[in-house]
């Protein structure tokens, strides 16, 4: 057996196994855990098929970002305990999974794209392949992408920001701005004198 | 093998020389330092008393909006690199369409600071 | 199948041949710390370990080995044991990609710097599983502060390599530092350099960005259970994601192995360059601890999020627009 093939076997062996204990494991905290081993492994795959760009994109976004975030949810709202049994959910799941079983057979019947596609002459990058079709051929898809990024970040700004009265901010503009002569007096009283308060 | 993934051959093994090595290192302070543990040795640290209660608790949901925030700058990144590659195969155009994109963020950007949600207090 | 043994144990080879240095460097690293920190309060810093105090590193190392491994009997073992693994693993692991010298390199990919952005953005990973499966306060305050502030200045330093890539035109470490032979990018990349450097200073958690661990607020923050091996993996984690971090600022902007312009004559070998240019980065890094007083949290997030952002993103923007109009980019295949 060839030592791609070995890989591959390996990731997806360890892709398919964390992917059950996701679904299956008692603790929340751990599920993550193994739902980052499987997105590691995913990025592998990637990599296997020589789409190198999108399995860094894989561990950038979804490892370094979304998995961080799911992380931070869990961990500090953690009780332990996901409510329901497995056997009510099971309706749900099963429908969602029929559905995705019907999109990839509908795909393996169709042809999708269809093999390992042609190397583009010259040696360029995919990556660089990537940046020259996005941004021409697919810009308004693009965009949308950028909409959809603006309407995420409005909605979690809407939802999970709490303006806090009453707390005091520091303005570093005013504080850099500050001068000797607003803070500091100088005084050199006679002896007994004393300084006055408003005195100037 | 091609060459492709023979430069990916080297990685492979480097995550699991170093992570051997780490593995090595951990099990070498255990067989070779005293072990005697006792309950107050093993009692999580709290200035001085007994931990009350389970330490994981609810937080401010200001991490999450950080993280939140995080993931979708972290996504414009991710449509820069590309971007930043390309530029010169894809002239104005290109150069055009990530202009509006980065406009669309922008504008992103600036709610969020006028709603105060990047303060800290 | 002959010829597949042969290879691994001859990549193995080569990659202990980056660890071992590596590892030396960390220790050595770790005692350049405490002289330099000694000179600039008029100290003298180790001098009783061997001469000049250069046995120092190993003496620490011996005795952390002999220290007793506590797990807390409420922590959860396996992910306690694992963090401080997966922080080494990952600092070490970054190493395959950086060349250190023309065609020096362990593994020569086409996409090196996101890469090296990926294993950056994982470092968080070791921080939080050690604050969470700690079950205790001060560890868990300590990785989340710590968590938020590394993915903060992450999208800073995202921005910045994505500056330095539009003037290279190539993801591919090697092409960066190829594509320095004109002008090293720290010339007209001043600004990001800057940015850069202060981001990585927080990446890695060192001063004046350290608090998570603020001892006097939150203990040794996420570190606090932890002891032994078990600890010293977390401290030769952050040293060499140090010196990751400086070796990633001479890619990008010092021109990596290029000698400096006016000394081709003395003709020294690519990586004697590399290796003094991120010295130069690291004692950076020193000067900045024994100098800085430590940020206040909302300061640093403030800096993060409302300075280094915007600055960087602009940048971006005029770079790529500055290259557009002067049709100045580099030349696609």
């Amino acid at each position: 057996m060839a030592a791609p093939d070995l890989f591959f076997w390996l990731c997806s062996a360890v892709l398919m196994l964390s992917s059950v204990f996701v679904v299956s494991a008692r603790s929340l905290v751990h599920a993550v855990f193994f739902l980052i081993l499987a997105f590691l492994n995913a990025a592998g795959l990637f990599i296997l098929l020589g789409a190198e760009f999108l399995g860094m994109m894989m561990l950038i976004v979804y490892v370094g970002a979304v998995a961080v975030l799911f992380l931070f949810v869990v961990m500090t709202l953690d009780t332990g305990r996901p409510g329901g049994s497995l056997r009510a959910r099971l309706p749900a799941a099963l429908a969602a999974g029929a559905i995705l079983l019907l999109e990839l057979a509908f795909v393996a019947v169709a042809g999708g794209p269809g093999g390992s596609p042609e190397p583009l002459p010259g040696g360029v990058s995919n990556t660089r392949a990537l940046g020259r079709l996005i941004y021409t051929d697919y810009a308004a898809l693009f965009e949308l992408a950028g909409a959809i990024l603006l309407v995420a970040m409005i909605g979690a700004i809407v939802l999970a920001h709490r303006y806090r009265p009453g707390v005091r901010r520091q303005n570093p503009v005013r504080q850099f701005g500050r001068r000797q002569g607003e803070s500091i007096r100088l005084e050199d009283p006679a002896v007994g004198a004393g300084v006055s308060e408003q005195g100037r | 093998m091609n060459a492709f993934l023979a430069d990916y051959l080297p990685i492979a093994l480097f995550f699991v020389v170093a992570g051997a090595l780490g593995g090595a290192m951990a099990v070498a302070a255990w067989l070779v330092a005293p072990q005697r543990p006792d309950p107050e040795k093993l009692s999580a640290y709290e200035c001085g008393f007994a931990p009350f209660d389970d330490a994981r608790g609810r937080f401010d949901v200001r991490f999450y909006l950080v993280a939140i925030l995080f993931i979708i700058f972290d996504l414009e990144i991710a449509f820069l690199f590309p971007w930043a590659i390309a530029l010169g195969d894809i002239g104005l155009y290109g150069f055009g369409s990530m202009m509006v994109f980065l406009a669309l963020l922008t504008v992103g950007f600036v709610y969020e600071w006028r709603k105060g949600a990047l303060e800290w207090e | 199948m002959l010829d597949a043994v042969l290879t691994v144990l001859q990549v193995t080879a080569l990659i202990l041949l980056v660890v071992v240095p590596l590892l030396l460097c960390v220790a050595y690293l770790t005692l350049a710390e405490r002289k330099i920190l000694a000179a600039a309060h008029r100290r003298r810093g180790p001098n009783v370990v061997g001469p000049f105090g250069l046995l120092q590193p190993f003496a620490d190392g011996l005795k952390m080995l002999a220290k007793e491994t506590v797990i807390p009997s409420r922590a959860n073992r396996v992910v306690f044991v694992l963090a401080p693994v997966v922080t080494f693993t990952l600092s070490l692991a970054a190493w395959a990609v950086i060349p250190v010298s023309e065609r020096v390199v362990l593994a020569d990919i086409n996409v090196g710097v996101l890469y090296l952005f990926a294993i950056s953005s994982l470092a968080v990973y070791g921080i939080i599983m050690a604050g969470w499966a700690s079950n205790s306060k001060y560890p868990f305050l300590g990785a989340l502060r710590s968590a938020a502030q590394m993915v903060s200045y992450e999208v800073s330093i995202g921005f910045v390599i994505v500056t330095v890539v539009l003037c290279a035109g190539s993801l591919n470490l090697t092409e960066i530092v190829r594509a320095q032979e004109k002008i090293w990018y720290v010339v007209p990349l001043l600004p990001m350099a800057v940015v850069f450097f202060i981001s990585s200073l927080a990446e890695t958690n060192r001063a004046p960005f350290d608090l998570p661990e603020d001892e006097a607020a939150l203990v040794a923050g996420y570190a606090t259970e932890y002891s032994s091996m078990l600890f010293t993996m977390f401290f030769l984690g952050e040293y060499a994601s140090m010196i990751l971090m400086s070796a990633m600022g001479t890619i990008l902007f010092l021109g990596g192995w290029l000698p400096l312009p006016g000394t081709a004559a003395l003709a020294l070998p690519g990586f004697v360059w590399f290796a003094l240019k991120t010295a130069f980065l690291l004692f950076l890094f020193l000067w900045v601890r024994a100098t800085l007083p430590r940020y206040r949290y909302d300061q640093l997030m403030r800096i993060g999020w409302k300075v280094f952002l915007p600055l960087s993103l602009a940048w971006v923007v005029l770079t790529a627009g500055a290259l557009v109009a002067f049709d100045a980019l580099p030349g696609g295949k």
